[in-house]
């Protein structure tokens, strides 16, 4: 059902064309953050403004939209903003990745490699990775122009000095085309890598700072880190419970007060793929009684070693 | 010392506008500092010491004159040699201003990041010069850090928690740490008490001695110039009304403004 009081994906065609404009800047300059006149939408900040807009000015009627909520296309978030563009363009939607065009996406890359035909739009909410670093704008503005990045490893240097490891699991800060130091939006540092030569267009919207950027199909991006240090990405001691995956991104949820813990697949799609193509996993929750008795990080043995 | 000259003022001057008038707040300055040569400006507050090391380390542009500097390292097309500052690229400029230069603030909490460690601070300029090794970062902070008497145990403690004396070392380390050869340095002992003033002063004299640095201290404390400068400059209003040898300078000074500070010095 098509609600024709709204133009075309709610926003009028000279606003789609400016960001439009804007998005073939981003794409030019891979990883610059282009402002543009970011309109108010039927979202609160935070919903994914920045998203949206992108998606409302690339959609064409002949797309198929996808959009996930930290992978699941069933949350409040996804199944909103699927609902809005339903109604405002009339576009088949899907919840397969094989069959979408446009990917709209809340801080999660899907598990299925993309392909060339797709695009991949991130919601995010801070566009700038330096902004808790250094507070001036305009200073960061000229860092960027100037490639001066340093300053970036300082806090890495910063989380390994302090806990013995870079900490940092989401918003991983990465560099474009080995220009631009870019936030790939809270995705968690396990897709970090697949950012890296993807053939599918990769954007990025952040509705209230009024900034877009972008990684064209394969573009290198490599996350930061020290010689001795080497970026890692997260993994599991675990399977998903649904579908026995070992390769995916899992979610750790809590199940009673005894610390069950049930680990399961944040990509819904990709974990229903494998339950239809046959595979299980073990069903049920494991138990992790002295989960919180073995540090991961061993800081103090860190330090004195160094010391 | 070489002969050759590191940094030239010539007639610099910089004017601001006061209740819709320019002022300058210093005019006129001109002299040459040579490698391994320290040079205090001394004058009371508001004689423009300040305004006129901030023109030396190009933080403002010259409204008059000129200041040019012997950049040494090559990079693309960019000239060295006796190059003027005014007509240097920023990316030039701030690569000159965390290699081979340093500026040590009055207040240690303008001239460090205080929201990381002691050693993050040390290792900062070279972060930015591309060192990417964490274990080679932490070595050389550890050594700064005994290089200026810094207890080696506080690498991973906050600047907010050192006390005055011990920001202010770990600033000079922070800056040294690129092995500059040209460090200036505004009031680095104001603001300390006298025995940790005696101290710093000691740990500069020995440093600019061994890494062979040139400064230009901004100082009112006669002492200061004194102790580490071979020449001075006496700035009132704005201008240069005495320069020369230290020693020469405090001894016999000639002009009644200089007569003035010398004779205004408590001795107890």
């Amino acid at each position: 059902m098509i609600d024709s009081n709204y133009n075309f994906a709610f926003l009028d065609e000279r606003t789609k064309k400016r960001i439009r404009r804007a998005l073939l800047k981003a794409v030019a300059v891979p990883g610059y953050q282009v402002p543009f006149g970011s309109r108010e939408m039927p979202f609160a900040y935070g919903w994914g403004t920045g998203g949206v807009q992108i998606t409302a000015s690339i959609i064409g009627r002949a797309d198929v939209l996808k959009v996930i909520d930290q992978g699941a296309d069933d949350t409040t978030n996804a199944v909103n903003i699927r609902r809005f563009f339903a109604l405002t363009t009339g576009v088949k939607t899907t919840e397969k990745t094989a069959e979408a065009t446009l990917i709209q996406t809340r801080h999660r890359i899907p598990e299925l490699p993309l392909t060339a035909s797709q695009i991949l739009i991130y919601q995010v909410p801070l566009p700038e990775p330096l902004t808790k670093l250094e507070p001036s704008r305009q200073e960061t503005i000229k860092m960027h122009a100037l490639s001066e990045y340093g300053l970036m490893h300082v806090r890495l240097y910063e989380d390994i000095a302090q806990l013995g490891a870079i900490t940092r699991a989401y918003d991983y800060p990465v560099m474009v085309n080995e220009r631009y130091l870019m936030s790939p939006s809270p995705i968690p540092k396990f897709d970090n890598p697949k950012m890296h030569m993807n053939p599918a267009l990769q954007l990025f919207g952040a509705g209230r700072e009024k900034r877009l950027y972008a990684i064209p199909p394969y573009t290198p991006v490599r996350s930061l880190d020290f010689e001795d240090h080497p970026f890692e990405i997260q993994r599991w001691d675990h399977a998903c419970a649904l579908c026995g995956s070992v390769d995916s991104y899992l979610d750790e949820m809590i199940v009673d007060d005894e610390g069950s813990r049930l680990f399961v697949c944040s990509d819904s799609d990709y974990c229903e793929e494998r339950r239809d193509a046959g595979h299980v996993g073990g069903q049920q929750a494991v138990h992790l009684h002295d989960a919180l008795a073995t540090p991961v990080i061993n800081s103090t043995t860190t330090l004195q070693e160094a010391a | 010392m070489k002969s050759q000259v590191l940094l030239s003022a010539r007639q610099v001057g910089k004017s601001f506008v006061h209740q819709g008038q320019p002022r300058w707040a210093c005019r006129g300055v001109s002299f040459d500092l040579y490698p391994g040569e320290v040079l205090a400006v001394v004058g009371e507050s508001g004689s423009g010491k300040s305004t006129l090391l901030r023109l030396l380390a190009a933080r403002h542009a010259c409204d008059e004159g000129s200041v040019h500097y012997d950049v040494q390292t090559e990079s693309g097309n960019e000239p060295t040699g006796m190059v003027n500052l005014a007509g240097m690229s920023e990316a030039r400029l701030r690569w000159l201003a965390r290699t081979d230069w340093g500026f040590v603030e009055q207040h240690a909490r303008d001239g460090l990041r205080m929201n990381v460690s002691g050693g993050a601070n040390i290792g900062e300029r070279l972060m930015a010069l591309g060192a990417r090794h964490y274990e080679n970062l932490r070595g050389e902070a550890i050594a700064w850090m005994q290089r200026v008497e810094l207890d080696t145990g506080r690498i991973d403690d906050l600047p907010a928690t050192y006390s005055g004396g011990m920001q202010q070392r770990l600033q000079i380390a922070r800056n040294l740490v690129t092995h500059p050869r040209l460090v200036f340095m505004d009031e680095p002992t104001t603001g300390l008490d006298v025995s940790v003033q005696a101290r710093l002063l000691d740990l500069l004299r020995e440093l600019v001695d061994e890494l062979q640095l040139a400064a230009v201290v901004v100082t009112h404390d006669l002492a200061v110039a004194r102790l580490l400068a071979q020449r001075m400059l006496v700035m009132k209003d704005g201008c240069v009304v005495e320069q020369g040898l230290t020693d020469r300078l405090l001894d016999d000074p000639q002009h009644p403004y200089t007569q003035l500070l010398v004779s205004s010095v408590l001795t107890p």
